[in-house]
């Protein structure tokens, strides 16, 4: 079963802001689907308790904003890969501590920025995203604070978080495609973006990454509906046990 | 190198709303005070507890020793006049 | 430099301060009898005893062991839950589940941080249960095989584990009882959530019910199991309530939680796997069949079905997490004279002022 929702078809105005909302919300979705993975084998019990507080507010975000667009479970579990409009960051493994944090840092801050801007719309999207974004500031934050203390800690925390950095930067790009149904000055958002990451690396004594954002044929591609391998596996793993059960409630 | 991955322990003080002193709530293992900040929002404010947190690192806080129970605190118990049930006021005398 | 360790110094000294102050070592010389009398008084009127209170060294010593074994059953027991987060059949279940796991992961902290107060820290406390010294609930090792087992979870392991706690709110041991009042105070969800979702089941499709039932087949058992040994071969017990650290005996509490469930599970149409299970007039309480305290004893030796995973699994968390918990201590440890300079001309967060 898939939804009678197709955004890039659909004119009116209901349609263009359940499209924003599919976006918004799988990236809720997913990033707080990859950051539950972590219970239960965080470096530190604090960072438990940290990674599911981050977890839980995305997954309420999620929530409210597939709610807009249809039932939330349908949305959830029974769309295929390819009805997903999620950016690719959010469905990258976890891999190491250091790699989620730059996972968290560059996503949280896009986020950050993005919700920011939809608050001081008059679209409909404005009042949640005012709410959403006092959590994401704190996510943010913890982001950064990681992102610091990592970069600027022993050698070896230096290069996984280097490393990390480094890996997802060809994910980043495909952040600042526009959204239809989101209006807002996306340029100015992608050079918020780079001037804060970059100054929080800077303080990581980190490196920014070179090289491209986008990679060569997935520019804008989560957003469409392509993904990569790692995301197929992590839905499977999420809807098999609705999809195992047609019909049934919970 | 196993001394440097303890972190210190901090204790952990709440405000639960405006208008009440902080209050010991437990206490927490961070790296630094930033950090210790944050673990305690997260461990201790998660259901909404909290408008105001303080970490202290534990090793600052001086305490009074038991034994010395007698000294400290005895003199205290043994002024009711500091008290204001030790007045009798004629019943029927109001804003006292 | 400020360890765990140091802190453990600190605080045994601290704690011993009273005996230090009379030139002589707790618990044999002369002046220890007072201090015996007055911690007896203390507990016999049911005041609190306090850290800094002198203390016999087995009260210690038995407080910190069911302590520790209390956080380490809180975070060993993230583990079979957690495994169903990533599967949840819902929104709102997964947001459940994972505000339960984590406030799994804070009831181990605030029970560590009991601890802490009796000199013990937490990394030594860690290392015990990685090295196997010190133990967890045994109803961990068993798996969750179906999302059933979400439910049963919540409904039997978590209700028999209230009706072990609430008495504990009232440990005779300040900062372990305060730690239970938190922790009961927080846990009135895990419990119910637990039953609702049994419900869900139990009156959803006929495989759904049967997924109900046969996890609450698996789950009875061990659930009575987490009692503890009959009241007559259980070792710890009578000390521990003289103590006033333990409140009701294992087969006393066993008991309660048999009659509490049983017309729970009736609510719920579902049977529980015993036979035996009949209300009993005279002694006004539910008799139910032998508990087969074999398997007990063979999963608390390390044979359960799940020991060994839960073990590596805790330790591998630990170990990897090693470089950052290290990364952390070292850039606090460069920066610690920066920050107080900062700090100085008011930084961020500022300074406490009541």
């Amino acid at each position: 079963m898939t939804t009678s929702l197709n955004p890039a078809s659909s004119a009116d105005a209901d349609a263009v802001t359940a499209a924003a909302a599919l976006a918004l919300g799988d990236d809720a979705l997913v990033l707080s689907h990859r950051l539950g993975e972590w219970a239960g084998h965080a470096p530190v019990l604090e960072e438990e308790v940290a990674l599911a507080n981050i977890a839980l507010d995305l997954l309420g975000q999620a929530r409210v904003l597939l709610s807009l667009v249809g039932d939330e479970d349908e949305l959830a579990y029974l769309r295929e890969e390819r009805a997903f409009r999620n950016v690719q960051l959010v469905e990258q493994p976890n891999g190491d501590f250091a790699h989620t944090i730059a996972r968290q840092l560059y996503f949280s801050t896009y986020q950050r920025l993005l919700y920011g801007r939809l608050a001081e719309t008059d679209g409909p999207l404005a009042g949640l995203a005012a709410k959403a974004v006092k959590e994401v500031a704190y996510h943010q934050d913890h982001a950064e604070q990681w992102t610091v203390r990592l970069g600027d800690g022993t050698a070896e925390s230096h290069d996984r978080m280097q490393q990390g950095c480094d890996a997802l930067w060809r994910h980043t790009g495909e952040m600042f495609q526009p959204v239809d149904g989101i209006d807002i000055d996306w340029p100015e958002i992608e050079a918020s973006w780079t001037a804060s990451v970059t100054a929080v690396l800077e303080r990581a004594t980190l490196a920014v990454p070179e090289g491209p954002r986008t990679g060569a044929w997935s520019a804008g591609a989560g957003r469409q509906g392509l993904h990569t391998e790692p995301f197929g596996r992590m839905l499977a793993e999420m809807q098999h046990l609705h999809r195992s059960h047609p019909g049934a409630s919970w | 190198m196993s001394d440097a991955k303890d972190w210190p322990l901090w204790e952990v003080f709440v405000r639960s709303r405006r208008g009440l002193s902080h209050t010991h709530a437990g206490s927490l293992h961070a790296p630094d005070a930033e950090l210790a900040l944050r673990n305690a929002r997260d461990l201790y404010t998660r259901r909404g507890e909290g408008v105001s947190i303080w970490v202290v690192p534990s090793t600052s806080i001086t305490a009074s020793s038991p034994d010395e129970k007698d000294p400290f605190f005895e003199p205290a118990a043994d002024k009711p006049y500091r008290h204001p049930t030790f007045y009798e006021i004629p019943e029927g005398v109001k804003h006292l | 430099m400020a360890t765990a360790a140091a802190h453990q110094a600190a605080r045994t000294q601290a704690a011993h301060a009273t005996s230090d102050a009379t030139g002589t070592a707790p618990g044999q010389a002369p002046g220890t009898a007072a201090y015996q009398t007055a911690f007896d008084t203390a507990v016999a009127a049911e005041e609190r005893i306090e850290p800094r209170d002198w203390m016999p060294d087995a009260y210690r010593a038995t407080l910190v062991r069911q302590i520790a074994q209390h956080a380490h059953s809180e975070i060993i027991g993230m583990q079979p839950e957690a495994n169903w987060i990533t599967r949840a059949p819902s929104l709102r279940r997964k947001a459940i589940l994972m505000a339960k796991v984590q406030d799994e992961a804070g009831h181990g902290l605030y029970l560590y941080s009991a601890a802490e107060t009796l000199g013990t820290g937490r990394d030594e406390l860690l290392d015990k249960l990685h090295s196997g010294r010190q133990k967890y609930s045994s109803i961990f090792n068993y798996p969750t095989l179906t999302w059933a087992d979400v439910g049963a979870i919540g409904w039997l392991v978590d209700g028999a584990a209230i009706t072990n706690q609430v008495p504990l709110c009232r440990c005779s041991y300040g900062p372990y009882a305060r730690a239970m009042v938190r922790i009961c105070k927080e846990e009135s969800f895990h419990q119910r959530q637990g039953y609702e979702l049994l419900l869900a089941l139990s009156r959803g499709t006929e495989a759904q019910h049967a997924m109900a039932q046969d996890a609450v087949d698996r789950w009875w058992w061990p659930s009575l199991m987490m009692f503890g040994p009959p009241d007559d071969e259980s070792s710890h017990s009578a000390q521990s309530m003289e103590w006033k650290i333990k409140r009701h005996s294992n087969d006393e509490l066993r008991q309660r939680f048999v009659d509490i469930c049983v017309p729970q599970a009736e609510s719920l149409g579902l049977t529980l796997p015993d036979p035996d299970l009949v209300w009993n007039e005279e002694r006004g309480h539910h008799d139910f069949g032998a508990i087969d305290w074999t398997e007990f004893w063979e999963v608390l030796k390390g044979n359960g079905p799940c020991n060994e995973q839960r073990i590596t699994q805790r330790r591998q968390a630990h170990d990897e997490g090693a470089w950052v918990r290290e990364a952390a201590a070292t850039h606090a440890a460069k920066h610690s004279e920066a920050k107080h300079a900062e700090a100085q001309d008011s930084g961020a967060n500022g300074k406490a002022t009541a």
